[in-house]
C-alpha cells in the first residue's frame, strides 16, 4: 500500500505536550480538586512507636466532638478488616523462602511502624477531623523497636510478626556457573561492603482519596492518586463485594508517582471506599506532607558484601554477592526490589560466573515498596564500585575496563541465566554499548580532561575529578496492556488506554503513535487514561513500562482503524484501497485531489443510521489492540560527569553531566530527555541530599521538606543528553522504556568522580547516599 | 465545644470581588482551593517549603499555605487561573514551547513565583534564574526546562 508519508513518520519529533493548557492554567483536575456536596473529611491517628502491642484505644471524647461522623477503630471494622493482598508473588525461583505479611487498614493487635494508622475520623471538614483526632487516647505497650537492616537478623531481636520465627522475609539465591572455581584462579578478588540508604519518592502531590457511593445508580466512585486505577477498581471490587462494573476508578491528572502510588493497597485506599459506602455520604482524604513520610512507601535500603574476581587484564571472571534488604513492616511487593538489584548488578558486563544471595527482612520502618529505579541503582552501584576498585588495582583507565567487559554487539539476545522481576529469564533482548561510551568519552571530554584540565585544575590548588558509568535498565515489563482508537465525527480522534498518568507526557507521546497512520497531527488526538469507566483493560504505569507497552499497543489499534478508514474511503470514493492516501486528517485519491472524504465524514458514513449494512461489520471507525511482551527489554546507558568539591566547606558543583541513553526507538525526543533530567535530579538528591534517617528508636528524624532535601533548581546541574539507538526486537516500534534510567547510575557516578577529585584523602567511598556533613567528616575527621 | 467563631472577610481575586464568612484559623491556601474552589493553586507541604501555593498578593509572591484566609481581607490576591487574559501569559506559553513542565503540579506556584521575579528582572542571567527557581520545589524535571522556559519568558516580555 501506497501513501503519502511512512506509517509512524510523528515517531522521533519534539511534539509540544497536548496535556500542557489544562495544566498551565489550572485547569487540569487533581484528585484534591474533586469538590462533592455534602463532602466529608478524613484524618487519621497513627502510631506514635515504631513496635508495641496495641492495648486499647478511647474514641468516647472524638466520637462526641462536634462536627465528628463517624470515628472507627480495627474492630469497628467488622468482617471487612483484613491484611491487604500479596501483590507480586515471588517469581518461581528454584532456592527462594518466602514469608508475607501485609499491611492493614487499622492496627489490630499490634503496630509496626511509626506513622501506621490505628483510628479514621470522618468529620464535616479537615480541621475538625484533625480536632478529633487529637481527641483519641491511644495505649501502646512499647515493644524494643527492629531499627536496621542487620538489627533484623540479630541474636534476640524482637519478631515484627510473631508468626514467623524470625524476621526474615525471604532467602533468594541465583547462580549462574561456578563462582568459586572461576575466583579460585582469579589474578584478583576485591571484596567490599557496600550500603546505600532509604530515600523517599517525594513527589509533589501527596496521596489522596475521594470516594462517593451513589445508591440510587449503584456505582461506587473513587477518584485515586494511584499508578494503576484498573487493579484498585479490580481490588476494592473484590474487597467490597460489588461487581467491578459498580466500581469506577478514576485517576485524574497525578502529581508525580515514582513509583510508591502504585503500592496497592494502602489503607487509606480500602478504608475510604468502604467509609462512603457505610455513611451513603462522599469523603475526602488528602494526606498532608508529613503524613507522606510515615504512610507513603519508600525505599532503597540495602548492605551488599561482594566480591569481583578478574584476570590480569580486567576481564571479569565472576562476581559474589550477599545482600539484605530492607522491606520495612510489611511486604506487599514480594521480591520485586531485591531481584531487580540482583539481575541488575550484571550491567552491561558479561559476567560468565554469578553467585547472589539475599535476604529481605522485616524492620519496624515503614513499609518498601518500588521507588524510581526499584533497587536497580544497587545493582548498579555494587558493580561499577567493584570495576573501579579493580581499575585502580590493575592500573587500567576506567573507561577502558568497562569496555573490554562490555557484551559485544553479537551476543543478543543474552541469557544471564537467572530469572527477573517479571517471572521471565533475564534475557536482554538487543544492546550496543560501545558506541554510548565513546560518545560519552567525547561529550565529556575524558582524555582532554586527563591530559589538560586535570593538571590545571591541580596547578589551580582545585579538586575536581571526573567520573564514567555504564547500566542497564530492565524496562517495559508485562503482562500486557491496551488502547482503544476511534475516529470521531469532527474528525478529532481518541485514544481511550488503561494505564494511568503522572507527567510522562502520554498525551502526546500516545498521540503521536495514532496520528502517523490516520493522516493526523498529534494535537487531533485526544488520549483518554486513567478512568476504568472508558477502558476496562491493564495493569498500570510501572517499571518504565508505558511507552513500550501501551504505546504498542495505541499504534495497533492506530493501523486497524487505518484499515477501517480506507475501506470505507474506498466504497465512499468509488476508489481502489491502492490508490488512497491519507492525509491532513482526510483520505484522498491520489493525483485526483478533489475525489477526497475527510475522516469525520468517514467516520458518520461507518455508523449508518437507516440501512443495511453487510453481516459482521462493525460500527464506526473504531479499534481495539492489546500488547504483551514476552518479556522486558533492556535499556542502557553512559553517565559522565565532572564534579568540584570545595574541600573547606564539603560542597559540590557538578560542572559537566552527560548522558548517553539507549532507549531504542524515540517516540518525542523532548519527552525523553525531559524523563532523563528528572531522574537525574532524583539520583542527585539519592547521592547527596535526600536521606530518611531513623533513630534507635525507628523515629524518623526529618520528616518535613526543611529537614529532608530535595535538590532545588541550584543543586541540579545542566544536563547533556545524546542518544543511541538499539531498537528492540520484542515490540513493533522497537521502543525501550526510559522512566527510570536517569536516576539509577548516579550514586555510583558520583562515588567515582568524588574520589577522583578527592584522591587518597577520603578514602573509598562505599555508601550511599553522602550528605553535606558526611563529605565534610570525611575530609575535616569528626 | 462551642461553635468556631468567624469572620467576615472581603477582597479581590483574579480582578472579582470576594465576601466571605471564614474560622480564624482557616489557611489562605484552603480557603482558595475549597470555598473559592480555585483549585489551580496547590498544596504540596504546608509548610511554606516546596511553594508549589504562591500566589499574588497585592502584587507579591505569597506562600498561601503559611497564610491565613483572614489575613486577606480587604488584599487584592491573584492566583494562576487569573494569569492567562484572552490569550496565554508569555510565562505559560514559554513553559509550554520549553517543556517546563511534566506532571505539572508545581507549576502554577512556579508561575505565580515568576511573575514578579520578571516584573523585577526583565533580563535575568542563568544563575539568577536558578537562585529565583531555587524557592520551589519539582521533582520532575530536573529544573532544566524550567530554566530554559524562563529564559524563554523573559525574551517574550521583553519583545
Amino acid at each position: 500500500m501506497t501513501t503519502t508519508g511512512t506509517i509512524g513518520s510523528l515517531i522521533g519529533e519534539s511534539a509540544p505536550r497536548n496535556e500542557d493548557h489544562r495544566l498551565l492554567t489550572g485547569d487540569a483536575l487533581f484528585v484534591d480538586d474533586v469538590h462533592l456536596d455534602g463532602m466529608l473529611h478524613v484524618a487519621f491517628v497513627r502510631s506514635d512507636y515504631a513496635h508495641g502491642y496495641l492495648r486499647h484505644v478511647d474514641l468516647s471524647e472524638a466520637r462526641a466532638h462536634l462536627g465528628v461522623i463517624a470515628v472507627y477503630a480495627a474492630d469497628d471494622l467488622g468482617d471487612y478488616w483484613a491484611p491487604g493482598p500479596l501483590l507480586v508473588p515471588p517469581p518461581p525461583i528454584e532456592r527462594c523462602e518466602f514469608r508475607s505479611a501485609t499491611q492493614v487498614p487499622l492496627a489490630k493487635d499490634k503496630v509496626r511502624h511509626v506513622g501506621e494508622a490505628i483510628v479514621m475520623i470522618v468529620a464535616e471538614s479537615r480541621y475538625v477531623a484533625e480536632d478529633a483526632a487529637a481527641l483519641v487516647e491511644v495505649h501502646i505497650d512499647p515493644l524494643p523497636p527492629v531499627a536496621t537492616t542487620e538489627g533484623a537478623l540479630a541474636d534476640g531481636a524482637a519478631r515484627i510478626h510473631e508468626q514467623f520465627d524470625s524476621n526474615e522475609a525471604a532467602h533468594v539465591v541465583q547462580e549462574k556457573g561456578d563462582y568459586e572455581a572461576a575466583a579460585a584462579g582469579a589474578a584478583h578478588r576485591i571484596r567490599r561492603r557496600f550500603k546505600m540508604d532509604r530515600g523517599a519518592s517525594a513527589p509533589m502531590e501527596n496521596r489522596g482519596i475521594v470516594a462517593n457511593w451513589d445508591e440510587q445508580g449503584g456505582e461506587l466512585t473513587v477518584w485515586d492518586t494511584t499508578q494503576a486505577p484498573i487493579p484498585i477498581r479490580n481490588g476494592l471490587a473484590r474487597m467490597l463485594g460489588l461487581p467491578e462494573r459498580q466500581v469506577r476508578v478514576i485517576a485524574p491528572f497525578i502529581g508525580g508517582g515514582f513509583g510508591p502510588k502504585i503500592m496497592m493497597f494502602y489503607p487509606e485506599e480500602v478504608l475510604l471506599p468502604w467509609a462512603a459506602m457505610q455513611l451513603k455520604r462522599p469523603v475526602k482524604w488528602i494526606e498532608d506532607r508529613q503524613e507522606s513520610f510515615f504512610a507513603t512507601t519508600q525505599e532503597r535500603e540495602q548492605i551488599h558484601d561482594a566480591e569481583l574476581a578478574v584476570d590480569a587484564e580486567g576481564r571479569i571472571l565472576g562476581v559474589s554477592d550477599s545482600f539484605l534488604c530492607d522491606t520495612g513492616a510489611y511486604n506487599p511487593y514480594g521480591l520485586t526490589i531485591p531481584i531487580n538489584s540482583q539481575c541488575t548488578l550484571l550491567g552491561p558486563y558479561a559476567v560468565p560466573n554469578y553467585w547472589s544471595e539475599f535476604r529481605l527482612v522485616f524492620t519496624n520502618k515503614p513499609t518498601v515498596t518500588p521507588v524510581r529505579g526499584a533497587g536497580r541503582q544497587h545493582g548498579v552501584f555494587v558493580m561499577e564500585r567493584l570495576l573501579d576498585l579493580a581499575a585502580s588495582e590493575l592500573g587500567i583507565d576506567r573507561a577502558e575496563i568497562r569496555r573490554r567487559n562490555y557484551l559485544p554487539p553479537d551476543a543478543f539476545p543474552h541469557d544471564h541465566e537467572i530469572l527477573y522481576q517479571d517471572f521471565a529469564p533475564l534475557v536482554y533482548d538487543s544492546g550496543n554499548y560501545e558506541p554510548a561510551l565513546d560518545k560519552a568519552l567525547e561529550m565529556i571530554g575524558w582524555d582532554q580532561f586527563k591530559s589538560e584540565l586535570r593538571p590545571a585544575y591541580e596547578a589551580e590548588g582545585r579538586s575536581v575529578g571526573i567520573g564514567i558509568v555504564s547500566y542497564v535498565e530492565g524496562t517495559g515489563v508485562g503482562p500486557y496492556e491496551g488502547a482503544r482508537v476511534t475516529i470521531q465525527t469532527d474528525g478529532r480522534v481518541c485514544v481511550t488506554t488503561g494505564v494511568g498518568t503522572q507527567g510522562q507526557g502520554h498525551f502526546t507521546s500516545f498521540a503521536q503513535l495514532v496520528a502517523g497512520p490516520l493522516g493526523v497531527t498529534a494535537a487531533d488526538v485526544d488520549v483518554i487514561t486513567g478512568d476504568t469507566a472508558k477502558f476496562n483493560w491493564g495493569t498500570g504505569t510501572f517499571a518504565s513500562r508505558g511507552a513500550v507497552v501501551a504505546g504498542n499497543a495505541c499504534h495497533a489499534a492506530a493501523l486497524a482503524v487505518r484499515e477501517k478508514v480506507l475501506m470505507t474511503a474506498a466504497a465512499a470514493l468509488g476508489a481502489d484501497h491502492e490508490e488512497l492516501e491519507i492525509a491532513d486528517g482526510s483520505v484522498h485519491v491520489r493525483d485526483a485531489p478533489d475525489r477526497a472524504i475527510s475522516l469525520g465524514d468517514l467516520a458518520s458514513l461507518a455508523n449508518p443510521l437507516r440501512g443495511a449494512v453487510k453481516p459482521g461489520t462493525e460500527p464506526g471507525l473504531e479499534a481495539t489492540a492489546y500488547f504483551g511482551p514476552e518479556h522486558g527489554t533492556t535499556a542502557s546507558g553512559v553517565h559522565a560527569m565532572v564534579l568540584e568539591v570545595d574541600r573547606e566547606t564539603a560542597t559540590l558543583n557538578i560542572l559537566r553531566y552527560v548522558v548517553v541513553h539507549d532507549c531504542g526507538t524515540v517516540i518525542n525526543p523532548m519527552i525523553v530527555e525531559g524523563q532523563i533530567h528528572g531522574g537525574v535530579a532524583h539520583g542527585i538528591g539519592n547521592s547527596f541530599y535526600e536521606q530518611l534517617v531513623f533513630d534507635e528508636g525507628a523515629q524518623l528524624m526529618n520528616a518535613s521538606f526543611m529537614d529532608y532535601l530535595l535538590p532545588t533548581a541550584t543543586d541540579v546541574p545542566h544536563i547533556e543528553t545524546a542518544h543511541v539507538t538499539t531498537p528492540s526486537p520484542l515490540n513493533p516500534l522497537g521502543i525501550k522504556g526510559v522512566g527510570e534510567a536517569g536516576a539509577i547510575p548516579v550514586a555510583a557516578l558520583f562515588a567515582q568522580a568524588l574520589e577522583d577529585a578527592l584522591g587518597s584523602d577520603v578514602g573509598e567511598i562505599l555508601e550511599m547516599p553522602l550528605s553535606p556533613n558526611l563529605l565534610f567528616k570525611l575530609l575535616h575527621g569528626d | 465545644m462551642d461553635e468556631p467563631q468567624h469572620v467576615n472577610i472581603s477582597g479581590m481575586v483574579n480582578g472579582s470581588r470576594f465576601e466571605s464568612e471564614v474560622e480564624p484559623r482557616l489557611l489562605l491556601s484552603d480557603f482558595l482551593r475549597h470555598d473559592l474552589q480555585l483549585t489551580g493553586t496547590h498544596v504540596g507541604c504546608e509548610h511554606g517549603v516546596c511553594g508549589a501555593c504562591t500566589v499574588l498578593l497585592d502584587g507579591l509572591a505569597v506562600r498561601s499555605c503559611l497564610m491565613f484566609a483572614v489575613q486577606a481581607d480587604g488584599r487584592n490576591l491573584t492566583t494562576v487561573e487569573g494569569l492567562a487574559g484572552d490569550e496565554l501569559h508569555p510565562i505559560q506559553t514559554a513553559f509550554h514551547e520549553a517543556h517546563g513542565l511534566q506532571c505539572g503540579f508545581c507549576t502554577p506556584g512556579i508561575l505565580m513565583s515568576l511573575v514578579p521575579f520578571l516584573r523585577d528582572n526583565p533580563d535575568p542571567d542563568e544563575q539568577q534564574i536558578r537562585e529565583a527557581l531555587s524557592a520551589n520545589l519539582c521533582r520532575c524535571t530536573g529544573y532544566q526546562n524550567i530554566v530554559a522556559a524562563v529564559q524563554l519568558a523573559a525574551k517574550k516580555m521583553r519583545a
